[in-house]
């Protein structure tokens, strides 16, 4: 087949595809239409050439036009995707296998025997419902004081989630495996805990506002300009938190503001005054001014003091 | 604590299961995008290929700055991409003052590049420069002829993989069953040289020819363009021989109502509908129509049905 020279070409039917390997240029095609119209030419041979195998190929008539079965491609192209894996088997299974257990095709109507009738295995109205029992009776191993229909259900919940650990642990397999069934994702939801399963403190909402304020009061600007989220409220105070007490004194209550005078002027002029007091540090910040006022710096920024108006009252020592 | 997650709809579960590995996988689907910068060229050309490509192509029109295929670290973009649009082929485009009208065709395996070629266009013809009868103009999503002519294809290593990448990308679907008045348009590739290639699209004009063949005639109706090599990059030889593997046996077929007797061999079922003689009434066509005509239409009807079947007998 090979044998004659330059007519024999590559044909891969199944991919409509057709490779002329003999073909070259003579040096320096002529012009870029020239060459477009050689190329075109050669492609048209090709294209015949598919052409020539395919409409031989027997077709069947359908209302769309004539169908023809296309042969398997035969150039090889790489696959998009891995090929899937076998599944491995689960626990089930490879205990089915070991004991030889068949498994057994369950009919959906099932005959109860307490109604005499055929009811369906699952679903309303269902056989051997657990909601239906109306008695259960009472025996040796039962302890008093404990519900049974309580102790079904829960027997019931029990079962489910042993059912759903070895679910879980069948795909963990399977996806080891790297043959998870395509519909199912297995997700992280914590992450693994090291020292102690102490859970993360949930803070309210409360103690979040007080720390974004606290946040916010830290940046440059006070946290004035800064962006604030959708659903964000205000700052609850802003400024200078200063507790006033009342000025007229309520009726019954202790009048706070007297007693805050009070206590103050009782501990200077107390018997151990002096203790309070420190006499040296108060003389010398008391000649420091003074001669500073002498020495006369920084007139200029000072605000010049009104000599009519009479010095206001100096704590004098003792 | 790992949970399980199952898709709520069945919607959901179809789209999981179609982008599952598979024994026969569907058509490659393929990513358009662009980098940086892109020149005018460029862009008509990725448009065009994605027109050609419309029912398995996918467009980005955003410019992707972190994006270099050629690179150890820019790839994870092109692979996130893949993974979420489920494409394995990607035409990535971007023009900078080196590499002008620079064009990467790649391919993914499981979401990771596979091979990386890098062509630089020239001398392109947008398909809106073409003038031909509309009547012959492609449809979309035809299967289309693919050419190749030239020995550079065959001896330069980078030609034969870019070959192989311009198979993948203008194949579409492995189908088993062809139309034949659906052929309408053809890829030509020409290796002009061992580093340049041209590449054009054109219509198909069936002509009446003496055999059941018809006479090909091509009409270029499609852009056209001059591929000039420049980089590429060819899969490891384990990545390319997994990719390259296939199982032999089809997938196997439920086979209904046949089963294997050891004593009697294959025996098969077959199902008769409990068939009423003389109860079914007969479906009488000429209804809404006045009693005059009913019974014309009706005497018409014999004699059509009794023609008819002869000339199936007579065929």
């Amino acid at each position: 087949m090979d044998t004659e020279m330059d007519q024999i070409y590559q044909i891969d039917v199944g991919n409509l595809l057709a490779f002329n390997p003999n073909h070259r240029f003579p040096s320096a095609p002529s012009s870029r239409e020239e060459l477009v119209k050689e190329c075109v030419t050669e492609g048209t041979k090709l294209v015949q050439a598919i052409a020539d195998t395919l409409f031989n190929f027997p077709s069947t008539e359908t209302v769309d036009g004539p169908l023809v079965q296309l042969p398997p491609p035969t150039t090889k192209l790489p696959r998009e995707k891995h090929l899937p894996m076998p599944k491995p088997p689960t626990k089930w299974e490879e205990f089915a296998l070991k004991k030889g257990i068949q498994k057994r095709k369950k009919d959906k109507i099932v005959y109860d025997e307490t109604t005499d009738q055929f009811k369906r295995r699952h679903g309303y109205d269902r056989v051997n419902d657990d909601n239906d029992i109306p008695i259960i009776e009472a025996k040796a191993s039962d302890e008093p004081g404990e519900d049974p229909f309580a102790k079904r259900l829960d027997d019931k919940k029990k079962r489910v989630g042993k059912q759903e650990k070895n679910r879980l642990q069948n795909l963990k397999t399977a996806a080891k495996a790297g043959a998870l069934p395509s519909h199912v994702q297995l997700a992280v939801t914590a992450l693994p805990i090291s020292g102690t399963k102490t859970q993360p403190q949930k803070i309210g909402k409360d103690a979040l506002g007080d720390v974004a304020g606290l946040a916010a009061t830290s940046t440059a600007s006070g946290g004035k300009f800064d962006k604030k989220l959708p659903g964000e409220k205000p700052p609850k105070k802003q400024g200078k938190h200063h507790k006033y007490l009342p000025v007229v004194p309520r009726y019954g209550v202790v009048d706070e503001e007297k007693e805050q005078t009070n206590k103050v002027l009782g501990k200077l002029l107390s018997k151990h005054s002096h203790e309070i007091l420190n006499v040296g540090k108060a003389i010398n910040m008391y000649n420091d001014k003074k001669e500073k006022k002498k020495s006369g710096r920084s007139d200029k920024l000072k605000a010049k003091k009104d000599i009519t108006k009479k010095k206001p009252y100096a704590n004098k020592a003792n | 604590m790992m949970e399980i997650r199952t898709p709520k709809t069945h919607k959901a579960k179809r789209v999981l299961e179609k982008r599952a590995p598979k024994l026969v996988e569907n058509g490659k689907k393929t990513l358009i995008l662009h980098g940086t910068k892109t020149s005018a060229t460029l862009s008509a050309v990725l448009m065009e290929l994605y027109r050609l490509k419309k029912g398995g192509a996918i467009k980005y029109s955003r410019r992707n700055e972190n994006i270099r295929p050629f690179e150890s670290g820019g790839e994870t973009s092109l692979e996130f991409f893949s993974l979420k649009t489920d494409c394995s082929i990607f035409a990535y485009g971007s023009h900078t003052k080196k590499r002008p009208d620079n064009l990467v065709l790649g391919r993914m395996y499981d979401h990771h590049v596979y091979d990386l070629i890098e062509v630089g266009i020239e001398n392109f013809k947008s398909l809106l420069s073409f003038s031909y009868d509309k009547k012959i103009a492609p449809h979309e999503g035809s299967k289309p002829f693919i050419c190749f002519t030239g020995e550079g294809f065959e001896n330069v290593p980078e030609l034969k993989q870019l070959k192989e990448v311009l198979t993948d990308l203008f194949r579409g679907e492995v189908v088993d069953n062809l139309n034949l008045t659906g052929l309408d348009r053809a890829y030509i590739c020409t290796a002009i040289s061992p580093t340049k290639v041209f590449l054009t699209h054109c219509a198909i004009k069936l002509k009446k020819s003496g055999t059941i063949v018809p006479r090909i005639e091509l009409v270029e109706v499609g852009p056209s363009m001059d591929l000039v090599i420049r980089r590429n990059r060819l899969p490891n030889e384990g990545l390319r021989k997994e990719a390259m593997k296939s199982s032999k046996d089809k997938p196997k077929k439920k086979v209904k109502n046949v089963d294997q007797d050891d004593v009697l061999g294959k025996r098969g079922r077959i199902y008769i509908p409990e068939q009423e003689v003389g109860k079914n009434p007969l479906p009488d066509k000429s209804k809404g129509v006045k009693r005059e005509r009913r019974e014309g239409k009706l005497k018409k009807n014999k004699e059509e049905g009794s023609a008819s079947k002869k000339l199936k007998e007579s065929e």
